[in-house]
């Protein structure tokens, strides 16, 4: 297996996903399998070559940095599950 | 003909003769989804009284003269572009409610340029999902059979264009998203240069390889879309400044002359003898026309899924951490304590393929995995796209089929993630290099399923795959079969 259930229970903490008892085993088989078809990058050599994260080379987009009207607070708050007028209201951190 | 089977250009020249209305253009459409669209659960969130009001306001603006080019066309939006003060949900459970308080780009230049928006097209929960049966909220189905998937993930907006609910729609392409639905729908679908079009106000599933384009009835379609959509924007850095050609400008121009490579490697992978035969002919089609082809070799396509299954989820897995129940979408109300609140919404809130692909991106990002997994899947996207200059040194244009078979029927791969993931490998390498593709209609299986054929061009060389696919096009005539609906 190139992945346990226990992995895949820390991963989905990490994630902050809650998995049901019944979930773990079907996902791990699955994740599993996926793991191992993904294992054929490991055919190619890429000793020497240069990752990519953006297709295209563009560079730093650059401009200038002007006061533009902002979301009115009002409709930022519309799609909160609990706000207040002024505030998104969360249950207690400490 | 009724209104509503128009192409936008047949439709816009109605319209600005005052042969028609735009009120009764969209009322056609309205009408259209009352009778038949429950049947095909193309829509998500249909709009009447928006689209009327649009409708109208676009009737004065025809009346005035000089009317910009979509007006009063109505067309379908895929629910994961935001319209302001109308529900946007991406697909899931977890934005059910969600109703965005501004457009993205791509909308307001739609509403600028005249558009109806019809409605919000059904989609795979985030864009992850190839059959579009990732669909907490409603299910489509395929309009030339409906036991058969439409394809995903912009499989509502394939099928609306299919079924006459619209007479174009937009839909996001991250691995295969628009062209592969396109070619199960027998309908054109553009995925553009990344950058071509802005993705503000897009719902990131994965950001360096998102991108926005049109479904349409035919390729002239798609140009006069693109000619809307495309350009730089300032609230999209990864938007790149390029010159906007008239895409319709050169679709006329045929092909004589035009290099175009048969890459080998998309010839393998089980494909379907239906689907071969229907690309062979068009290949030789091309040829009659004048294009010089060849075979050329993509050498790494076949790494191409193993890549982009860690590369996509890695992003997503990254963007999706907004959702978390504080500012929008679902919140547990029982959850007394804040992480708990947030693990509680989110594991609601998203279904089973997205908690998958969240899971698998974290492990692919997490210490102690990052090299082998993310990084050398980052890698092996530097190989693909040398592959691909290599190959853009010998041809202009690589033609190949979108997907190695015709639609499948419902449910037929649900339960195996990995087989669903493989469907996709004929159209992820373009989405990895950030190139143009196009799928057009070249034909019909033996069952009566559309099969599409696939384009592709080197970056912002949109205006070749338009031009070739519009050759194609009228040279296939195929646009008088219509699904088998009332």
């Amino acid at each position: 297996m190139r992945i346990s259930e226990e992995q895949v229970m820390q991963v989905a903490r990490l994630a902050r996903l809650e998995l049901a008892a019944d979930e773990v085993g079907p996902l791990t088989g699955q994740l599993d399998e996926i793991l191992r078809y993904v294992d054929k990058l490991n055919e190619l050599d890429t000793t020497d070559v240069a990752p990519v994260t953006h297709a295209l080379s563009v560079v730093n987009a650059f401009r200038e940095d002007e006061v533009t009207p902002s979301l009115p607070r009002a409709e930022a708050l519309a799609n909160a599950p609990l706000a207040t007028e002024a505030a998104f209201v969360v249950p207690k951190v400490i | 003909m009724e209104s509503y089977r128009l192409t936008i250009h047949e439709l816009a020249r109605r319209l600005a003769r005052r042969e028609l209305s735009a009120v009764e253009a969209t009322q056609a459409v309205l009408a259209r989804i009352e009778s038949i669209g429950a049947g095909i659960n193309a829509y998500i969130t249909v709009d009447a009284e928006g689209a009327l009001a649009a409708a109208a306001a676009a009737d004065q603006r025809l009346a005035a003269g000089g009317a910009p080019p979509l007006c009063g066309v109505p067309i379908a939006v895929k629910d994961l572009l935001c319209t302001k003060g109308l529900r946007t949900t991406c697909g899931s459970r977890i934005l059910e409610n969600f109703v965005p308080p501004y457009d993205a780009t791509v909308v307001e230049k739609l509403r600028a340029a005249g558009a109806v928006i019809v409605g919000k097209s059904t989609m795979d929960e985030f864009a992850m999902g190839s059959a579009n049966e990732n669909c907490p909220l409603a299910v489509p189905r395929n309009p030339w059979n409906r036991d058969y998937i439409c394809g995903g993930s912009s499989g509502g907006s394939a099928a609306a264009v299919a079924a006459d609910l619209c007479a174009a729609s937009l839909g996001t392409d991250t691995g295969g998203s628009i062209r592969q639905p396109a070619s199960h729908c027998g309908v054109v679908g553009v995925k553009p240069t990344y950058g071509r079009i802005s993705r503000y106000g897009l719902l990131a599933f994965a950001s360096s390889l998102d991108q926005v384009g049109p479904l349409t009835k035919d390729v002239r379609d798609a140009a006069l879309l693109l000619n809307v959509l495309s350009g730089h924007d300032r609230r999209d850095s990864t938007s790149v400044d390029q010159p906007v050609p008239d895409f319709t400008a050169t679709l006329d121009h045929g092909v004589r002359g035009l290099k175009v490579g048969l890459p080998r490697e998309y010839f393998g992978f089980g494909l379907d003898p239906e689907v071969k035969a229907a690309v062979d002919n068009a290949v030789r089609l091309l040829t009659g026309a004048g294009a010089e082809v060849r075979e050329i070799s993509l050498p790494h396509t076949e790494y191409g899924v193993a890549a982009y299954y860690l590369i996509a989820p890695a992003e997503a897995s990254s963007n999706l951490a907004r959702y978390d129940g504080v500012r929008f979408g679902h919140r547990d109300p029982a959850a007394r304590e804040l992480g708990e609140m947030y693990c509680r919404s989110r594991s609601q809130g998203f279904g089973p393929e997205v908690k998958r692909r969240i899971i698998i991106g974290t492990y692919a990002l997490s210490s102690g995995y990052y090299e082998a997994y993310y990084r050398k899947a980052s890698q092996v996207r530097a190989l693909i796209i040398e592959d691909y200059r290599r190959a853009f040194a010998q041809c202009d244009l690589i033609v190949s089929p979108v997907t190695p078979t015709p639609a499948w029927p419902l449910g037929a791969k649900s339960d195996d993630p990995l087989s669903m993931y493989l469907s996709d490998i004929l159209t992820i390498p373009t989405n990895l290099a950030g190139l143009p593709g196009i799928s057009l209609p070249c034909g019909f299986s033996g069952r009566g399923l559309p099969i599409g054929l696939q384009l592709q061009a080197g970056h912002f060389q949109e205006e070749l795959l338009l031009r070739a696919a519009a050759q194609l096009e009228s040279e296939l005539a195929l646009s008088e079969r219509r699904p088998p609906l009332a």
